[in-house]
């Protein structure tokens, strides 16, 4: 090794000075990022700028040249980036309080004027971060809570992207998408009151269900009286005499013999039933 | 080996390049060190170096360094048995010369350079992976299963993902509850599943700087949206729930693709729908109320049961009856009476009256005290009664 060494020291030395040229003239741009060459304090060139159209593997990126030492690189995302709104509390046009998160999507269309006037891209979330908030609040300011809820605040979705898009061209990022992540009613009266109708909504619904079942109950009663009493008539009906009798003598049967306590009975001789001892003896 | 003291003992006070270092000295002992004769000058370049470890000199001779640290803590330190004076070290391991007397050291490195670079360049995937190749950074192709064949390392790197196996994103994590706005105003709380899988690994890796954020927030959005379309019952009672399901599927690709994520959604499962902590007692009392409204309903069936049965048997017993009435109505008619006249009579106490005679004042009271001694009395007086007549 020493020999190697002795005896080609300066070759290795110059491979070295080569080789720590080669790398610092070269920058490696990944498929995800987009590299602002700035030369002396001024943007000159992008490396892989995103285009929608172009193909992945055609875009640019892998190795490129650059000057050594005189050329800095400053690498911005090219992916889609996202802007997360602190929830804030908006009121609707009914003077109805909602408690929103939503969320904007964006991606860097133009590096240089986002390097220029931004900076990096956490200075650009930090800039469009209450643009979207003031955004926000007017838009939907300007409806009323139900319309909110429904499916049509998607209005009111594309109407912020644009606003907020208008503006973050400024930084050179493209707003692709705003959302409303959850629409809350806020902690306390609101949501205390929301939850008291809800209990109201349904203590009403136990008294109507516990009243029908009543209802229900009380007719079939009746239906099977009436029924029963259809049944009596129709086989009773036949002869209400001899009904008549025949009830009585269940009648007297159920009352003398079942009933309770004791019974005395005082006949008279004229009574039908001792009728046969007054025959007889005459 | 240009310095006073190895670079392995710690200061590196040495007057050596750094090229000198760990590389040169990694192969410097096993090249160098058999080769000397056991009682030569140990070192080719730098002839007379008589004691090894320990050399007292000025200049501490580069071989005597190797030796020392060889001694303490090298790893082929027991290899000097052979080379040095009597080293104790134990059984050694001496590595054999080849045969034109070259060292080992280039076939080793070579051997370990050649294994990186089939190593990094083969690539085994798997049946429901992909991999992406990239090339100094830049998109080259997509390696689908199997072995695959790209350029070593680094020139080359291949990102390994599983592509077709579908992952799972629980909504919310844990059991936490979320609470939802449903179109008639009312909370519900819902969890579901989100089922995914990558249809696009290009796009997935370089399109969405947090693909899997993205995928929740979209996922949060388009539910609380497709909730907001139904009303609190449908939600809670399931009817609406397959609907919701669908819509927030749709809803979560179309956003997914427009976002260009690469991201197919597989289905999503709703999990719990349920009213909110707070209101669920009054929740339990409407399915309570329904239970009680059950149970009267049940009651009333049965009593309308038993009474249409026993309607049923009071008419049945009299219509046989009354169908022996009509053979011989007079006859039955008078079974009848003297049958119940019989049993009613028999089990009670009678008294029978002249009418004529007594009727006036009847004291029952006295009647009733009176009736245990001559229960049976009166009947003989009341044969003797119509015997007047």
């Amino acid at each position: 090794m020493d020999v190697v060494w002795s005896r080609y020291k300066f070759a290795i030395i110059a491979a070295a000075v080569l080789l720590v040229a080669a790398l610092s003239s070269l920058v490696i741009v990944p498929e995800t990022q987009q590299a602002v060459v700035v030369r002396t304090g001024e943007p000159v060139r992008v490396i892989n700028r995103f285009r929608p159209d172009v193909p992945f593997g055609d875009t640019g990126a892998g190795i490129s040249a650059r000057i050594p030492f005189l050329e800095r690189v400053q690498y911005v995302d090219r992916r889609v980036l996202d802007l997360d709104m602190e929830r804030q509390q908006v009121l609707s046009s009914d003077q109805q309080r909602l408690q929103v998160d939503a969320y904007a999507r964006f991606r860097i269309i133009d590096p240089v004027a986002m390097v220029r006037n931004a900076g990096t891209e956490e200075n650009l979330r930090t800039q469009l971060s209450p643009i979207l908030t003031s955004v926000l609040r007017q838009e939907l300011g300007r409806r009323s809570f139900a319309s909110l809820l429904t499916p049509e605040r998607g209005n009111a979705m594309s109407n912020i992207r644009t606003q907020l898009d208008r503006q973050a061209r400024q930084y050179g990022a493209q707003v692709i998408d705003v959302r409303i992540k959850r629409a809350d009613l806020p902690d306390g009266t609101p949501l205390q009151a929301a939850f008291t109708r809800m209990e109201t909504d349904r203590e009403q619904e136990a008294a109507s269900i516990r009243a029908g079942g009543q209802r229900d109950a009380q007719i079939i009663r009746a239906t099977a009286e009436a029924n029963a009493a259809s049944t009596y008539a129709d086989a009773y009906g036949k002869d209400p005499d001899f009904y008549d009798f025949y009830r009585a003598m269940q009648s007297y049967r159920r009352t003398f013999e079942m009933g309770e306590g004791e019974s005395n009975i005082i006949l008279s001789p004229d009574n039908d039933y001792l009728r046969q001892f007054r025959n007889g003896n005459q | 080996m240009a310095g006073k003291r190895s670079p392995w003992g710690g200061t590196p006070e040495g007057d050596g390049t750094p090229s000198g270092g760990e590389p040169s000295s990694g192969e410097g002992p096993r090249s160098e060190d058999p080769t000397p004769p056991p009682r030569g000058p140990r070192n080719p370049w730098l002839p007379g170096g008589g004691e090894g470890g320990t050399g007292g000199a000025d200049r501490p001779r580069r071989p005597a360094s190797i030796e020392d640290i060889f001694r303490n803590r090298g790893p082929e330190g027991p290899r000097r048995r052979s080379g040095g004076p009597g080293g104790p070290g134990g059984p050694g391991f001496r590595m054999p010369r080849r045969a034109n007397g070259g060292s080992w050291v280039p076939i080793i490195v070579g051997g370990v350079v050649a294994a990186l670079v089939l190593a990094t360049s083969i690539h085994q995937v798997g049946p429901k992976e992909q991999g992406i190749v990239s090339t100094f950074g830049k998109y080259s192709h997509t390696l689908n299963p199997g072995l695959n064949m790209t350029l070593p390392w680094p020139l080359q790197n291949v990102e390994v993902t599983d592509v077709t196996s579908i992952q799972s994103e629980q909504m919310p994590d844990g059991n936490a509850e979320q609470l939802i706005l449903t179109g008639d105003q009312n909370l519900v709380d819902l969890s579901y599943l989100i089922r995914w899988n990558i249809k696009d690994l290009k796009l997935f890796r370089y399109q969405l700087a947090e693909p899997q954020e993205t995928l929740r927030e979209v996922a949060e959005a388009a539910m609380r949206a497709s909730v907001a379309e139904q009303t609190f019952d449908s939600v809670v009672s399931g009817a609406g729930r397959a609907t919701v399901e669908e819509r927030v599927r749709t809803r979560m690709q179309q956003i997914l693709d427009a976002y260009r994520s690469g991201i197919a959604v597989q289905g999503v499962d709703i999990g719990r729908t349920e009213p909110p902590e707070r209101v669920v007692e009054a929740f339990k009392d409407v399915s309570a109320a329904q239970q009680d409204a059950d149970a009267e309903i049940n009651r009333a069936e049965a009593y309308s049961q038993q009474l249409l049965a026993r309607a049923q048997g009071d008419a049945t017993e009299f219509n046989k009856i009354y169908e022996e009435y009509r053979q011989a109505p007079e006859v039955t008619r008078r079974r009848l009476y003297y049958e119940t006249m019989e049993s009613v009579l028999g089990k009670t106490n009678k008294t029978i009256v002249e009418s004529n005679g007594v009727t006036p004042y009847l004291p029952l009271p006295e009647v009733n005290r009176r009736n245990p001694q001559p229960p049976r009395q009166p009947a003989p007086a009341a044969r003797t009664q119509p015997g007047d007549q």
